[in-house]
Formats: C-alpha cells, sequence, structure tokens
C-alpha cells in the first residue's frame, strides 16, 4: 500500500514537472539559449519518442484481409494481450511460430561456438546489460511485461504482435516497470493506446516497425549501430538506395525474409560471404545478403573494371565498397562512451549537458549522470577488418587480462588467408565500463529500480553492481574498476548509390582506407623494400652511368679534334 | 687512323667492300614494331609506376585500364612480331655473335678516343654482337618474365581461390615489378645508344626512315639492281 501511494506520489510529481516541461519549452526554444544549457531533470529517457509518428508507407498490393472488418478487432480491449488474444483467435499457428523467434526467446545457442548468447544474458557496451533491469529494457521485448524472472515466456498472450503489425502509428511501448524517480518521470504525460484503432489498422511491417527498437539500440537514435537510424524511416536514395522512401522503398523484410516469424539476418552467426548468390531458378533462398538478389558477380563482365571488380567479390564484402560512410542521414552514432565520469550531480540531482548537434540539428546528450559521457560520429569511415561472420562474445563468464588492452566484448574471427574471410566494415564502440577486479569478468549493473540500489538513481556503482551480481546468482569480487572495451557492429544497411561507392584508390593506395590490415599484399598500397630500393637505385645509376659516358664522350672529342687538328 | 684498320673484322679484308650506299634496312613492319612497341612500353611503365605507387599522377583505375589494354596490345604485338621472324628468317638477327668484347671495350673506351666501331652493319647483319646480345635478352628474358608475370597477375582471378593465392600474388607482384625495373634500365641505356651515331640523332632517323647509309659489296648491289629486292635510293 506505502509503495503504491509512493508510486502515484512520484507519478503526480513527474506529470507535473512535464507539464512545466513542456509549457517552458518554447520559451527556451524563443531566447535561443545554446545546447549546453543544464536541464534540471533529465527528460529524455523515453529515447524511442518520435517526432514523425505517422507511419511509412509499404505498399505490398491490397492484403486478402481488411482488418478494419473483423467484428472482434472492435473491442473494446483494455490491454494489449486482449488485442493478442484477438489476434491468436484466427492466426491460430502465429504465437507457436512467433515463439521460436529471438524477439521472444532473448536467447540464441550458437551452433559453431556453443556459446549461450542473446540479450537475455549478454553484456554490451552501452547500458552493459539488460540481465536483470528488463522492467527498461524489455521495452524492446516484442512482449508485455517481461520485468523480472516471473515473466511467463509460454503464454501466448503476453506476444505484442502490434509492436510490429502496427501500422497507425499511435501505438507505444513504455517500461515494464517503474525505474526511480529520477527515470520514472519521463514516461508521463503520453496519450493513452487507441486499442481498437491499433487494432484495426494491422498489417505487415514497416521500416518504423522494426526501427522502434532497431534504430534505438543502445539506448538512443542510431547510438548502437551507426547504419540503422531513424533517418531511415523514410529514406533519400543518397541516404539508402533500397529503403529510398521516393523509390525502391523496401521494407526490412525485403530483404530479410521471413518464414514463420523467423527472420534472416543474424548478427551472432553472420553470413559473411555468401557464395550460392541467387540460387536456382525460382529457388527462394532464407537469406539477407546481397548476394541473393544481385548474385556473386554483380558488375559488368562486359566491362574491364566490372570483371574486375568481379574478382574483388571473393575477398571484399559487398558492404565494403557501396556503404562509403554510415550515420550519413543527419543522425549521429554514438562512438565512445565513459561510464567513469557517470554520478555527478547538481543539487542532489542528476543533469545532462547537449554539446553535440547532429545534422539534422537536434541536440544530442554528450553527458548524462546516469550514464556517462559520450562521444558521436556522422559520415564516419567504417572499420575494415576480416570476417568470416563469427563473432565470439565475452559474456559473464568469461575471464580476460585486462592488462591486454581492450576487451573485445562482441570480437570477431577471420583472416587474410582463412579462404573464407572477406573484408568487412564495422562500426567500432569504444567504452570503458566497470568490471569485477577481482574475477577479471565483466559485471551486472542492477541500473533499472524503484529501490535504493539501482544506479539510476543512487548513483553508486558500487551497490548497483554488488545487487546486479548477486540478484543474477554472479559471483562477485567485491571490487570493480573500468576496463576499456570495444564492440563490433557489421555494417549492412545505408547501401549508397552506385556511383557514390568507393573508388579503387580509396584502397590501392599508400594512404588507403585498408592501411592497417597487414599480411597481405596489395597493389598500389604495397612495395617490396629492398627490391624497391635496388630497382630505383639502378633506374638511377643506369641514368647517371649514361649521363657521365654521354659527357666523357663530349670532352674526348674535342679533345680528338684538338688533336687532328693539329 | 691506319693503325686502327687492324682491329677491323676479318671479313672486310676477305670480301671487298664496295661504295656506300643508301639501302632499306629496317622494313616497315619493323620499324611499326619498333615504334608501336616502345610506345607500349612507355605507357606501361608510366603507368605500372602508378599502379606501384611510385607516383600519383594517374588515378588507379584509369592505370589499371590503360595497363591492361597496353599489355594486351604488346602480348598480341609480340605475337604478330614473333611469327613476323620467324617467317622472314630475321630471327638470325639475334643469335650470338662473336666480337662482343670487342664491342664493349670499343663503348667503354674506343668510342671515346676515336677509334672506329669494331662492327660494320651490312645487309645481312644489321645489328653489332652487342645489340644481339642485348636484344636477345630483351626477347627470351625480360619480354617473357613481364609477359608470363603479366598474364598470371592479370587473371588473378582465376587463382585467388586456392590457399597460396596470397603468397602467390606477392610472388607474381614481385617478378613483374622486378622486370620491370630491368625493362627501365634496358630501355634507358638502349636510348643512350641511339645517340652514339655519326650524329646524336642519326640512329633514331635511320629507325623513322628505315634507310642507312652501309658499305654493298659489287655482289649485293647487282643483287638488288637485278631483283629490286630491297629498296635502294641511289
Amino acid at each position: 500500500m506505502y509503495k503504491q501511494l509512493t508510486l502515484a506520489f512520484n507519478a503526480s510529481v513527474g506529470a507535473c514537472l512535464w507539464a512545466l516541461i513542456l509549457v517552458l519549452t518554447p520559451a527556451v526554444g524563443a531566447s535561443d539559449t545554446s545546447p549546453s544549457d543544464v536541464e534540471p531533470v533529465d527528460n529524455n529517457m523515453n529515447f524511442r519518442i518520435v517526432a514523425d509518428s505517422k507511419p511509412s508507407i509499404r505498399d505490398d498490393g491490397e492484403s486478402t484481409a481488411d482488418h478494419s472488418k473483423f467484428e472482434i478487432l472492435e473491442g473494446p480491449f483494455e490491454s494489449g494481450p486482449e488485442v493478442t488474444k484477438a489476434c491468436l483467435s484466427c492466426h491460430t499457428e502465429a504465437g507457436r511460430h512467433f515463439m521460436q523467434s529471438i524477439h521472444w526467446t532473448w536467447e540464441y545457442d550458437h551452433p559453431e561456438t556453443g556459446q549461450k548468447l542473446g540479450k537475455k544474458t549478454l553484456i554490451n557496451t552501452f547500458c552493459t546489460n539488460a540481465k536483470g533491469n528488463e522492467g527498461m529494457c524489455a521495452q524492446c521485448h516484442a512482449g508485455y511485461g517481461w520485468k523480472d524472472e516471473t515473466f511467463d515466456f509460454t503464454n501466448q498472450d503476453n506476444i505484442d504482435c502490434l509492436v510490429c503489425h502496427d501500422r497507425t502509428g499511435a501505438y507505444y511501448k513504455t517500461p515494464n516497470s517503474l525505474g526511480n524517480k529520477a527515470c520514472s518521470v519521463m514516461f508521463e504525460g503520453k496519450q493513452p493506446i487507441p486499442w481498437s484503432k491499433v487494432a484495426q489498422g494491422v498489417g505487415k511491417p514497416g521500416r518504423e516497425n522494426c526501427g522502434a527498437c532497431h534504430f534505438y539500440g543502445g539506448g538512443g537514435d542510431g547510438v548502437k549501430h551507426g547504419d540503422l537510424d531513424s533517418s531511415l524511416k523514410r529514406p533519400s536514395h543518397d541516404l539508402d538506395v533500397h529503403m529510398d522512401a521516393e523509390g525502391l522503398n523496401f521494407a526490412c523484410t525485403t530483404c530479410h525474409v521471413t518464414r514463420q516469424h523467423l527472420w534472416a539476418g543474424s548478427r551472432y552467426n553472420v553470413m559473411a560471404h555468401d557464395t550460392e548468390g541467387v540460387g536456382l531458378p525460382g529457388e527462394r533462398r532464407d537469406v539477407a545478403t546481397c548476394e541473393s538478389c544481385h548474385s556473386d558477380a554483380p558488375h559488368s563482365y562486359s566491362e574491364l573494371i566490372g570483371s574486375k571488380l568481379n574478382g574483388h567479390v571473393d575477398k571484399i564484402a559487398c558492404q565494403t565498397c557501396h556503404i562509403p560512410t554510415i550515420a550519413r542521414g543527419g543522425v549521429a552514432t554514438k562512438t565512445e562512451w565513459d561510464w567513469r565520469t557517470a554520478g555527478k550531480t547538481k543539487n542532489g540531482e542528476g543533469f545532462k549537458e547537449k554539446n553535440y548537434t547532429q545534422g539534422n540539428g537536434e541536440h544530442r546528450a554528450t553527458y548524462k549522470s546516469i550514464k556517462g559521457s559520450f562521444k558521436y560520429g556522422e559520415n564516419l569511415v567504417p572499420h575494415y577488418d576480416w570476417f568470416d561472420g563469427q563473432m565470439i562474445y565475452t559474456t559473464i563468464e568469461s575471464q580476460f587480462d585486462p592488462a591486454k588492452g581492450p576487451v573485445e566484448i562482441n570480437g570477431f574471427q577471420g583472416s587474410h588467408n582463412d579462404g573464407k574471410s572477406r573484408i568487412w566494415p564495422f562500426k567500432r564502440m569504444v567504452t570503458v565500463q566497470p568490471y569485477d577486479k577481482g574475477n577479471n569478468t565483466m559485471v551486472y549493473m542492477h541500473l533499472w529500480g524503484d529501490d535504493n540500489d539501482a544506479y539510476w538513481g543512487n548513483y553508486d556503482f558500487g551497490r548497483a553492481i554488488k545487487v546486479g551480481m548477486a540478484k543474477n546468482d554472479i559471483p562477485y569480487s567485491g571490487e570493480f574498476d573500468f576496463v576499456e572495451t570495444y564492440s563490433f557492429w557489421p555494417i549492412t544497411h545505408m547501401v549508397a548509390p552506385k556511383e557514390d561507392a568507393m573508388g579503387c584508390a580509396d584502397c590501392h593506395s599508400r594512404e588507403g582506407r585498408l592501411n592497417e590490415l597487414e599480411g597481405f599484399y596489395m597493389p598500389g598500397r604495397d612495395s617490396f623494400r629492398w627490391l624497391d630500393i635496388l630497382g630505383y637505385l639502378a633506374l638511377g645509376g643506369a641514368l647517371l652511368g649514361v649521363l657521365l659516358h654521354g659527357l666523357l664522350r663530349k670532352f674526348f672529342s674535342h679533345k680528338n679534334q684538338r688533336r687532328d687538328a693539329s | 687512323m691506319s693503325s686502327h684498320a687492324k682491329n677491323r673484322n676479318q671479313d672486310t679484308t676477305i670480301k671487298k667492300r664496295g661504295e656506300k650506299h643508301y639501302v632499306m634496312l629496317y622494313t616497315r613492319y619493323e620499324r611499326f614494331w619498333h615504334w608501336s612497341q616502345a610506345l607500349l612500353i612507355f605507357t606501361l611503365f608510366f603507368t605500372g609506376l602508378g599502379l606501384h605507387g611510385t607516383h600519383d599522377l594517374i588515378d588507379f583505375r584509369t592505370a589499371v585500364e590503360i595497363h591492361t589494354y597496353a599489355a594486351i596490345a604488346l602480348i598480341v604485338l609480340w605475337i604478330f612480331t614473333t611469327f613476323w621472324n620467324f617467317t622472314t628468317g630475321q630471327w638470325r638477327q639475334y643469335l650470338f655473335k662473336e666480337g662482343v668484347l670487342k664491342v664493349i671495350r670499343f663503348y667503354a673506351y674506343g668510342i671515346l678516343v676515336g677509334e672506329p666501331h669494331p662492327y660494320r652493319k651490312c645487309l645481312q647483319r644489321k645489328q653489332n654482337a652487342l645489340q644481339s646480345l642485348a636484344y636477345m635478352g630483351f626477347m627470351i628474358f625480360i619480354g617473357p618474365a613481364l609477359w608470363a608475370s603479366g598474364i598470371v597477375y592479370l587473371f588473378y582471378d582465376l587463382w585467388s581461390g586456392y590457399s597460396w593465392s596470397g603468397n602467390g600474388l606477392f610472388l607474381i607482384a614481385f617478378l613483374h615489378t622486378a622486370a620491370a625495373f630491368l625493362m627501365g634500365i634496358f630501355v634507358i641505356i638502349h636510348i643512350y645508344m641511339t645517340t652514339t651515331g655519326k650524329t646524336p640523332t642519326h640512329y633514331i632517323k635511320t629507325m623513322i626512315s628505315g634507310y642507312d647509309s652501309i658499305e654493298l659489296t659489287e655482289a649485293e648491289v647487282a643483287y638488288i639492281e637485278e631483283t629490286h629486292a630491297v629498296s635502294m635510293k641511289d
């Protein structure tokens, strides 16, 4: 009872603050205050509020069913699970299919490495762990109400059909549990969801449906991937030739083909080199590779350069040349994150500083008390390396030597001479985050919760880590420190028009993009040290020799002439 | 001068040399071969140095295109020329001749002190012993090293799938570069040698017009007048 009262109190305080901010915002805008102005409360926790909430156009032709004509979808509905029940009353097998999906399980057993992966347990280099923070993080779980261990993964009514299938734009998700006061205020003041309207307005997912989570991975627009952000909702031709809203207008599922609610294209087990291409005539290939449409020899053999480019396909991923830079759509991606600076307060309150203005004019936080300091990048040249598709994770169980440099949270495998790797572009994220100093493992932090131990409230790493580890039964030495980590995000979206693709000399030159890759010979970049020295010396020697010979001839011919004359 | 006469080939004392005549020594095809080959080699050398990263005067992509097409053209030219050499019997010009050391001695010393060339150009022997040796080296060593490594390089995509392709590419590029340096040295010396004629441009003019003034035996003159097998201007 006491708790509920507190919640109600928090909520009403929050609502007042929210209203106050709404009232103040236009005035602040008009007075042209600099973006670094400190706001008293970090009020944009709900990072998925978007100004443009109208759906994008997905034109698959008219469906055989108009969902607004189904009586059962008229409602009235009080909650999401009630809508799901209605969906499943016709789509009788959809629930069973969907429960196989990683969008539901958040688990992935890697067939090659045997590692147990998935958001359910993984450490990441952003908010560090969803585990134990599901009340916040499972906003991006396609289900209703996952806030702790008690969530029922076998109850089909818990499936959230609408987050993917709402085509009205009126549906949204909020955290499954209230966080600390510092956070909970952020989710107030939203219009209630018009359940009947969204239930009747379902359809195949548009880019913003997938984007509701995948554009905002890592805690904000474009934060994680660099090649996925809200600019892809209605991208221009220059930004993405396939998703071009005025052109091909691909939905995500145009490439990420789906069979029984399972999607092609895994980040845990990437198909980094598709040698099958388009497959046999009429064959359906459940892969999201470029080659599955464009073949493994997509350039014209009738031109010399085309033939040469086709010859690159075995060593160079399509993305390497055709995605010259990432974060091109006016939305920045986070490149560095330092947790060490988190926890500063002003007058006992958390705050944020917005010192980065991205291409589309929005100001991005460069400091947040709850998270630390950030750096951003736009039009970024990716990090390139050999990649065979295998990601190797540092999980909560992995031990590492912090003295050996940055810990690769999702390292990857590949080499120039394994016969299968290709050079891929990655976004590399550099983070400094807490780890268990005694056990040399990563840690689970208890970030989210309406309690005194949650970091997002008390700004106390020691308690947040202790509780985060204890509540998930992970041994903890009791001492933490900070370690630099890397995470790598293979780049595959934001494919540029072909005239913007990289040129030969972008790599085939002394100062090219692949300068850091070693161990193999690349024309135009590499030379043969001793041969070159010898060769240039010999050429110079020959020139000098003939010059000298010529001078001698001239000198002696005068002498001979004089002698003959005398 | 008379003391140097002893250095002359014995031939001259056996076969009686006659007057000098202005005759066609280098036929139209030979000159076409020579000058198109020169142009292609210069093109290949320039673009090749660009591809190698020695200079940035040409865009890599353009350099690849020009280098490839010029290489194909040169290979075609060489195939024709090999055919020409064998059908005309001109390949004998490149056979080893005695007297290489004498020619070397001449260029190292004799040319400076005004000695006459130890070798005399005649109708059936256009090249001196050193020339023959140099051109033979060009044709059986530098040339093949370039085109053989170049073809393997050009068709990298056919063997890039093998596990040894990485080392193979290094080796092929190494050989091709090394041979290109040798070609460069050959060209520098070759061009310089053209200035050692009667006048600095005499040999170049000869290679353009095809005519040179050489001594003909009476029999040769009679043969030419009878058959018109060789063009003679006087």
